[in-house]
């Protein structure tokens, strides 16, 4: 015992006796009840929320769960989703965009116009998006930085103006039907992830979790810090790996999993690896905690919220695409309604604080899906639309 | 870090300041100031609330810019418009708020602007630095992996000095380092202070704490209502520092110091 604790103190980081160190399966356990019982939540209510809202749903109209409505619920949620994944990256500056709906709108406007009306090449026609997208990003941005122009009221503006520009590019027939046969519409409605893919995937997260800790902690051995372990890691990695085969095979039970999910994931993943792995990520939180002391400590903070407005607007105008091609037209009503609500609501109920500074990409997958159940599931119920 | 100038010899001077003044809006903060910093010395900077102290730490760490007046740094002139500059230059501060995130942990904040490997963050090398650097101030911080805002405002005091050494500039400047911290953590300071001066780098250090002044600078600028009055040593008597600070002989200190001889005088 003594021993061990000897042992212990020659390290790094163990030098401080006061502190109790949770070690293993038990010890993260305790540390997280500890975490639950002063208040610290995390994720918790989320997955709290969603599992009551299956429950109630399912109760109130079995179709709820039916493995093929769930992959619809996938297919709509990944359009709103992209756009919360934007929202994310402006609210952890403590800025807010309201354009974004908009945005996504004159997205899908510029997709049919250009696309359909015009023939041009569908990868130029999103690549012309995203371009668009990251422009009034930059004026966002521009006027936020060089006039200190509240974003509220920037972004307001943008909202009438870019719904402006959608209803004037699109002209006096309002709607552009897209044909149905055409690669992005498939990928919006019907393109599904190959079985054995999806379950691979599903394998993924797990294995990254075991391999990243075991690499981790060999890191911190050598380097002369302690290391927890991995039983953590494994039992995290299992309880992760049973839930997505399980939800992977349910989905497979109906037509699987969308593509269009599935691209929506994989962004979330880039997006959370830039703001956790990387120095741009790391100045995003430290402009948002404390936009003076991050520019004291060397940070441009003007480009830091530069590139949040643009990452925000480029991310709402793919929702837009894919929102388009969900529906399968551009219409005066693309982006319209609650879909700057849904985004943000999605973002901040995912765990993103609207104050800057703290926030993840994966609150925007969470949010979405909660903002996606309670739409589906409302929808389900055939209620007149003031209920809704 | 790029620091490719060669190290000033001792006594050299890093940093000379002609003349400078910051006006904000009607006010004029600081105004006509000397200061010269030469290398392996360290210099005091006192004065009352408002004579300009801190104002003038802003200006050479490059968060306001002066008004008027010349910076020359290692025998060049030159401009200080970002605080990024100023730090790549080697002018590290560490101010009177401290300028820490809260919602970051100690490593984060530490590193903050300058992490290693910017595309795939190396936390496990910054973490070891992290403790090192803080191990050298006898630091008394639990967890390096605690956000900002779980520790206590002396814990804070020293990670924001610790993050002014990560990039071993030339010149250091401190703003009341040691208003939170306790006696052992106060000792570490000055002994840290002591050390940065042996190596040869300037130390600026403001503090309202006369005792600390004097038992580790080498000079005390006496800063008034934004301009100089005065360079005195450690051997200045206690008298003569209050009055140049307070600009009379005949003032509140010296008035409570001769109200509560009176009473002693009386008894006798």
């Amino acid at each position: 015992m003594s021993d061990n604790v000897d042992k212990q103190s020659m390290l790094l980081d163990r030098a401080d006796s006061r502190v109790r160190h949770d070690v293993g399966l038990t010890g993260a356990f305790r540390g997280f009840v500890d975490r639950v019982r002063s208040g610290d939540l995390g994720m918790l209510p989320v997955f709290i929320g969603l599992l009551l809202i299956s429950v109630v749903f399912s109760v109130l109209n079995p179709v709820f769960l039916a493995p093929n409505n769930l992959v619809n619920l996938l297919f709509d949620a990944a359009a709103v989703g992209l756009i919360a994944l934007g929202v994310v990256c402006v609210l952890l500056l403590g800025e807010i965009d309201l354009s974004i709906g908009s945005m996504s709108g004159l997205a899908s406007a510029i997709t049919g116009v250009l696309w359909v009306n015009s023939g041009v090449p569908l990868p130029v026609t999103i690549a012309a998006v995203a371009l668009t997208g990251a422009c009034v990003g930059a004026l966002f941005g521009f006027l936020r930085n060089q006039f200190e122009m509240p974003s509220f009221v920037a972004t307001l503006a943008g909202l009438l103006a870019l719904l402006g520009l959608q209803l004037y590019i699109l002209g006096p027939t309002g709607s552009i039907n897209m044909p149905f046969s055409s690669p992005l519409v498939r990928f919006g409605q019907i393109l599904i992830m190959p079985a054995w893919l999806s379950y691979i995937v599903a394998l993924l997260p797990g294995a990254l979790i075991v391999f990243g800790t075991f690499r981790a902690n060999r890191q911190r051995i050598a380097a002369g810090l302690s290391s927890g372990g991995l039983s953590v890691a494994v039992a995290k990695a299992v309880i992760l790996t049973v839930a997505l085969v399980f939800a992977v095979y349910y989905l497979e039970q109906g037509r699987g999993v969308p593509w269009m999910f599935g691209t929506f994931v994989l962004l979330v993943v880039v997006l959370d690896y830039a703001l956790t792995r990387t120095k741009w990520g790391r100045s995003m939180f430290a402009v948002g905690g404390n936009a003076e002391a991050a520019r004291r400590s060397g940070i441009n903070v003007r480009r830091i919220r530069l590139s949040a407005f643009v990452v925000c607007s480029t991310f709402a105008a793919l929702g837009g695409v894919f929102a388009a091609a969900r529906l399968a037209s551009a219409s005066q009503q693309a982006g319209t309604g609650d879909v700057n609500l849904n985004a943000i609501a999605a973002a901040v109920i995912g765990g993103t604080s609207l104050f800057g500074g703290r926030g993840s990409a994966w609150s925007a997958l969470l949010g979405v899906l909660v903002i996606m159940a309670i739409s589906n599931g409302l929808c389900l119920l055939i209620l007149s639309s003031s209920l809704r | 870090m790029t620091q490719t100038s060669k190290r000033p010899d001792d006594g050299q001077p890093i940093l000379r300041l002609q003349g400078i003044g910051k006006q904000f809006g009607a006010v004029t903060a600081l105004d006509d100031i000397e200061l010269e910093v030469r290398a392996g010395e360290v210099v005091a900077l006192v004065g009352d609330n408002g004579a300009g102290k801190s104002t003038l730490i802003k200006v050479l760490a490059g968060v306001h810019q002066p008004t008027s007046g010349r910076i020359e740094y290692l025998g060049e002139q030159v401009t200080l418009d970002t605080p990024g500059k100023a730090l790549e230059m080697g002018i590290a501060t560490v101010f009177q708020d401290l300028a820490l995130c809260e919602n970051l942990d100690v490593v984060s904040n530490l590193f903050l602007g300058h992490e290693l490997s910017p595309w795939r963050l190396d936390e496990v090398q910054m973490e070891v630095r992290a403790w090192k650097l803080l191990q050298e101030l006898a630091a008394r911080i639990p967890s390096v992996r605690e956000p900002i805002a779980s520790l206590s405002g002396g814990q804070r005091q020293t990670v924001a000095i610790a993050r002014s050494l990560l990039l071993d500039p030339h010149i250091i400047m401190l703003d009341e380092p040691t208003a939170a911290l306790g006696v052992a953590q106060t000792a570490e300071v000055l002994n840290l202070i002591e050390r940065v001066r042996d190596r040869g780098h300037g130390v600026i250090l403001i503090s309202h704490n006369m005792e600390d002044v004097r038992a580790v600078a080498d000079r005390i600028v006496v800063l008034r209502l934004g301009k100089n009055n005065g360079t005195f040593t450690a051997e200045t008597s206690h008298q003569e520092l209050v009055s140049a600070i307070t600009g009379a002989s005949e003032n509140a200190v010296s008035r409570r110091a001769a109200r509560k001889l009176e009473p002693a005088g009386d008894t006798k």
